[in-house]
């Protein structure tokens, strides 16, 4: 019933080839070809319908490409239970009638397989997971009760308890405060020292060059991806954004719409 | 005041009624958890006016009997609920307008085909409204096990209906069978609506799905929690709506239905004391 996908680990965790995919009739993403190693730290950076949402829901196996594959370890995504797919809060019902580790146990539901219920060691890799992102304290919580940065490592808990080995997380720092999005990106370092591979989306250009080992620059296509000192250049910003860019007095480069927690597509 | 309470149970119907309201009430308010979540209230209620020209087909093929009434509205509701989770995968019209286009429609050809029988307005305010008092001993047996296998699946599918209701992309990523666990909880709630056509009728079968689930949903955090409330709710509605029905003299399903919203009426009153006092 639940899919199993073999690790062929010679193979990079994620391979993207000639990805082309329309959404609602229009071009989301096109010809969109990169590679990622494990545990690297990915920032993926464009303007609001740049195709950043598209991209983790076809590299997830969520979405079907038109043309172009994906393979995760040497073989299609709809077969591996090893994606985690960190939502946009703006996208959760936190109304629903869970708690914290209720929701965290949800991770655990390809694992446990049909009609099996949590054992033991699946409390144990819950609360572990809580530890390891640090509201322990909270696992008893309605998930309303929690503040922005609570909810997003609710989230990245969820995706631990799922031993999920990549990492996809839509704009996990819009809406939050700095101190909370400070210890987001403190939990991505952690991440990486237990090898998960995280991608990123964001609209923060100065998080993504300090805190990631490679920027894509995604604008349908890839405009630019590498280095964050490579991409990042004025050029390529340019080419990604077009007019909706500013600089700031101290000489940052900002895009206009980085405001904004919403993307279609 | 005991004799108050017993004196309706020296009937062998009050009997098999307060039986059956309960059951009814368990099952709706169990299934109705997930159509409170889920927001397909309308779907419920559209659902249920939709069997009606099944209902009245079997009337009609069986001369006026209402023994095989069950089976032809369960056939029906499977039939209309798999067929409206299809349509309203269609994008080009609004699932509510689909929705409320069919369900109007087949509700008219119910009432078209009842017509055509010469006690027309008694036999459609039975369906319309149920007759709670009128379950026989083998509806109450199919009431019983049709009932227990949907709280069976339930149960048995408990993390994959809370996942999926939660979060359907999670649900995709972590590779459950997505559409398969859909169309069962559509046939899950197919099958209640017929298990409690006797008890409350085509017309008040959403005020059963939705009324408890929405009570227990104001007063808990928890989904297994709020199961558990709603058939709490659902089961005490049963019971003193039957003993209003019995001195009242008023129809039962009706007065099952109002003691229900009562409840949320009270729940909601309630939680909104509370939020200002405290």
């Amino acid at each position: 019933m639940y899919p199993h996908s073999h690790h062929e680990t010679t193979q990079p965790i994620l391979d993207v080839q000639h990805l082309t995919v329309r959404y609602n009739g229009r071009v989301a993403l096109e010809d969109v070809s990169f590679h990622l190693h494990e545990g690297e730290r990915v920032a993926v950076v464009g303007p609001n319908g740049a195709g950043k949402s598209t991209l983790f829901k076809v590299v997830s196996g969520v979405m079907q490409p038109i043309t172009g594959e994906v393979n995760i370890y040497g073989s299609r995504p709809h077969g591996h239970v090893c994606i985690g797919y960190i939502p946009q809060r703006s996208q959760v019902d936190w109304n629903f009638p869970v708690t914290v580790a209720d929701v965290v146990m949800m991770g655990r539901s390809a694992k446990l397989g049909p009609l099996n219920f949590p054992h033991k060691r699946d409390w144990e890799q819950v609360n572990h997971a809580l530890e390891t992102v640090d509201i322990s304290n909270l696992s008893t919580r309605q998930i309303g009760q929690l503040s922005g940065g609570q909810q997003q490592r609710m989230f990245i808990a969820r995706a631990l308890a799922q031993e999920a080995e990549l990492m996809l997380m839509d704009e996990p720092l819009t809406g939050l405060d700095s101190p909370s999005q400070e210890g987001i990106l403190d939990l991505l370092d952690r991440l990486q020292k237990e090898n998960v591979t995280v991608m990123v989306a964001t609209h923060d250009l100065d998080q993504a060059s300090s805190h990631f080992d490679r920027i894509m620059l995604l604008n349908h296509r890839i405009v630019s991806f590498g280095k964050p000192a490579y991409v990042m250049q004025t050029e390529n910003l340019i080419k990604a954004y077009g007019g909706r860019l500013r600089s700031t007095e101290d000489g940052n480069i900002v895009t206009v719409d980085d405001c904004c927690d919403e993307e279609h597509g | 005041m005991v004799d108050f309470l017993l004196a309706p149970l020296q009937y062998e119907f009050m009997q098999r009624g307060m039986v059956s309201a309960v059951l009814v009430g368990i099952v709706c308010a169990v299934v109705g958890t997930y159509v409170v979540l889920r927001g397909m209230a309308f779907f419920g209620d559209a659902l249920a006016h939709t069997i009606l020209p099944g209902i009245a087909l079997g009337y009609l093929i069986s001369g006026g009997s209402r023994d095989m009434l069950f089976w032809w509205a369960l056939g029906t509701a499977i039939i209309a609920a798999l067929g409206i989770g299809a349509i309203s995968k269609n994008a080009e019209i609004r699932e509510d307008t689909s929705i409320g286009v069919i369900f109007a429609g087949m509700f008219a050809l119910g009432i078209a085909l009842i017509s055509t029988v010469k006690s027309y307005a008694v036999d459609l305010t039975h369906f319309l409204f149920g007759d709670v008092l009128s379950v026989s001993p083998q509806s109450l047996w199919l009431i019983l096990i049709f009932g227990g296998l949907v709280l069976l699946a339930v149960f048995a599918f408990y993390k994959e209906f809370m996942t999926l209701s939660f979060d359907p992309i999670l649900a995709a990523t972590l590779r459950l069978p997505v559409g398969f666990l859909n169309n069962l909880l559509l046939t899950l709630i197919a099958v209640t609506v017929a298990v409690s056509l006797q008890t409350v009728g085509v017309a008040l079968m959403v005020a059963m799905l939705v009324t408890p689930a929405a009570t227990a949903y104001l007063l808990t955090n928890r989904l297994s929690a709020m199961m558990l409330l709603a058939a709490v709710f659902a089961s005490f509605s049963g019971v003193i709506g039957l003993y209003l029905s019995f001195y009242l003299s008023i129809a039962s399903g009706a007065a099952i239905v109002l003691t229900a919203t009562a409840l949320f009426a009270f729940a909601f009153g309630w939680k909104k004391l509370r939020q200002k006092y405290y």
